[in-house]
């Protein structure tokens, strides 16, 4: 290779990176290894990741039964085309995968547009303001204080060196959004006003109460999801402008960091400051029904610096694997799925309060809860450790003002006999 | 398509036709609309939305692409075409009439007076179909 470029060294190559941006030195790792010691050392590294714990972390990752039948649909030869094809008409089966994820999503939040699929919930959440900035001419934006923290703090990193002013807005004790700060802080310079619901400690906020609070001061509604399973029971934000979707809990599993998929959602009205691909049904020269890239004359691979958005990958593997997650379960399947949910969490929500411990904030929840401890997550450790049980989150670091507070997820994996230790432990003097 | 001699013209096939007083209306040109095809969506700004000569104020989007319509002139807007929101083809079928775009209160109205007459602009989108053939 370096003769066809006419260069006399590798270091030739590198010759237009800074010198003291070079590593002069080998890699700080250990030689090269059989593949059967590479192998043993993974076993043993795996070994350490609390095998046969039973997990209430919820908090956006969420620990839902994967079908088998997943991960043998999604390897199939038939998905190995590109995930974000510039020439995409010639992979007919993967536009219509995508066409029917994005209608199921409208189903499901009860919107008229959804798109191809976003990096995350977080980012979503960052396209959906930037959206309303777009839609509305504005720029702040007001974000309830029970959202999400590190959807907060991913919105703060994408706009913190730009101009748009985000206020957050605190929760009451029932531990949902406070209306009247919120229609203090929302002002005709407001481009969105994002809610989440179920909210970060589980409780379920009123979209409509949120929408007319926007809506009187020309502000479009972001509604917040953190897991769609949720739908399967709840009503769709409906009422909401955009909706921006973490797409996790529909069969993509709970990994160290990833991947997740966001989605977004909205309006017909507000189709053209969508961001990311769209995929549209249409007729071919012989009438045949075929699936085209929508409005794609927005994106960058045309419109370079003026498209949409640049960061908005098609997470085109994990739509396909909700996709396979919703048409698994089907509609009554998903409300099942949910109603399992919902039963375990307040079966566990009454153990603690049976056991004495405080479950804080009364309004109705979905499958997470918030419950006060007497001391300190720390102290329970070894014995949380020896039951194999991982509590939750402790939320100190981002509530303070709450104490010692445990948000505890109860998926419909969790067996009844691990909430009853769980509960037993946490509430121990 | 005739160009109208009462407009000024620019080498980004924008016109702009002087009104009464320092009003003034501006659109795109036949050429503009025949390069982009089917128009199927136009932005306009706000009213009330300062144009500056040269930068971008809305845009206007086809089958085939999404184009920017830069201002000819700079001013204030006092009017934008809703009827031309509603109905993107009008671009297509009436690109110097009834697909006005928005009308400005023009800061300088001498401005216009440097763009270039019908006649210089029908000589420049010659040499632009000579170039393209």
């Amino acid at each position: 290779m370096l003769a066809e470029l006419g260069l006399p060294s590798v270091d030739e190559l590198f010759s237009h990176i800074p010198e003291y941006c070079r590593l002069n030195r080998s890699l700080n790792i250990p030689p090269g290894q059989a593949e059967a010691d590479i192998l043993a050392y993974f076993k043993a590294a795996a070994a350490a990741n609390a095998p046969g714990f039973t997990s209430f972390l919820g908090a956006g990752a969420y620990h839902h039964f994967r079908p088998a039948h997943l991960d043998s649909l999604v390897s199939r030869g038939e998905w190995f085309t590109a995930y974000t094809p510039y020439q995409p008409e010639i992979a007919q089966g993967t536009l219509q995968s995508i066409f029917e994820f994005q209608t199921m999503i409208c189903q499901l939040t009860g919107q008229e547009v959804a798109n191809a699929g976003m990096y995350d919930g977080s980012t979503a959440l960052n396209e959906a303001c930037m959206m309303a900035a777009r839609i509305t001419g504005r720029s702040g934006f007001v974000v309830a204080r029970s959202v999400h923290p590190q959807y907060r703090q991913v919105l703060h990193t994408l706009t913190q060196f730009r101009d748009f002013p985000t206020v957050e807005v605190g929760f009451t004790p029932a531990g949902t959004c406070d209306w009247d700060a919120l229609r203090a802080a929302v002002t005709d310079a407001t481009a969105a006003v994002a809610i989440q619901s179920p909210n970060f400690f589980g409780s379920l906020e009123d979209w409509e109460t949120a929408a007319e609070i926007a809506h009187a001061r020309g502000a479009l509604l972001v509604a917040v999801i953190t897991d769609p399973v949720s739908l399967g029971l709840l009503p769709p934000p409906a009422a909401a402008d955009i909706v921006a979707m973490e797409l996790q809990g529909f069969g993509i599993p709970v990994g160290f960091g990833g991947p997740y998929a966001g989605i977004l959602a909205s309006r017909q009205k507000f189709v053209r400051s969508l961001p990311g691909r769209l995929v549209g049904e249409a007729r071919d020269s012989d009438g045949r029904r075929g699936f085209v890239l929508t409005l794609s004359t927005r994106e960058q691979h045309i419109r370079r610096e003026k498209a949409t958005s640049n960061i908005c990958t098609n997470q085109a593997l994990c739509a396909l694997m909700a996709s396979i997650f919703m048409a698994t379960y089907g509609k009554q399947g998903l409300r099942e799925l949910a109603q399992h949910n919902l039963a375990k969490a307040a079966y566990a929500a009454q153990a603690c309060s049976q056991a004495g411990l405080e479950v804080l904030f009364p309004s109705p929840r979905f499958h997470e809860f918030v419950v006060r401890l007497r001391r300190p997550l720390a102290d329970l450790e070894p014995a949380l450790t020896q039951a194999k049980l991982i509590p939750g989150l402790a939320l100190h670091p981002d509530y303070p003002e709450l104490g010692h507070a445990l948000l505890v997820c109860c998926t419909e994996i969790v067996p009844r006999t691990a909430i009853d230790s769980l509960v037993a432990i946490l509430a121990q003097r | 398509m005739a160009y109208p001699n009462t407009f000024r013209y620019t080498t980004e096939h924008e016109w702009v036709a002087p009104q009464a007083g320092k009003a003034a209306r501006i659109g795109i040109t036949d050429f503009a609309q025949h390069q982009l095809g089917d128009i199927v969506f136009v932005e306009l700004p706000a009213v009330g939305t300062e144009l500056v000569a040269g930068q971008a104020f809305g845009t206007v989007e086809s089958v085939k692409a999404v184009s920017e319509v830069f201002a000819p002139v700079s001013g204030r807007v006092t009017a934008i075409n809703t009827d031309l929101v509603k109905s993107p083809e009008l671009l297509n079928s009436d690109p110097h009439g009834a697909a006005w775009m928005v009308e400005a209160e023009l800061s300088d109205p001498a401005q216009a007076a440097k763009l270039m007459d019908s006649g210089a602009y029908e000589t420049f989108v010659a040499e632009q179909d000579a170039a393209a053939h």
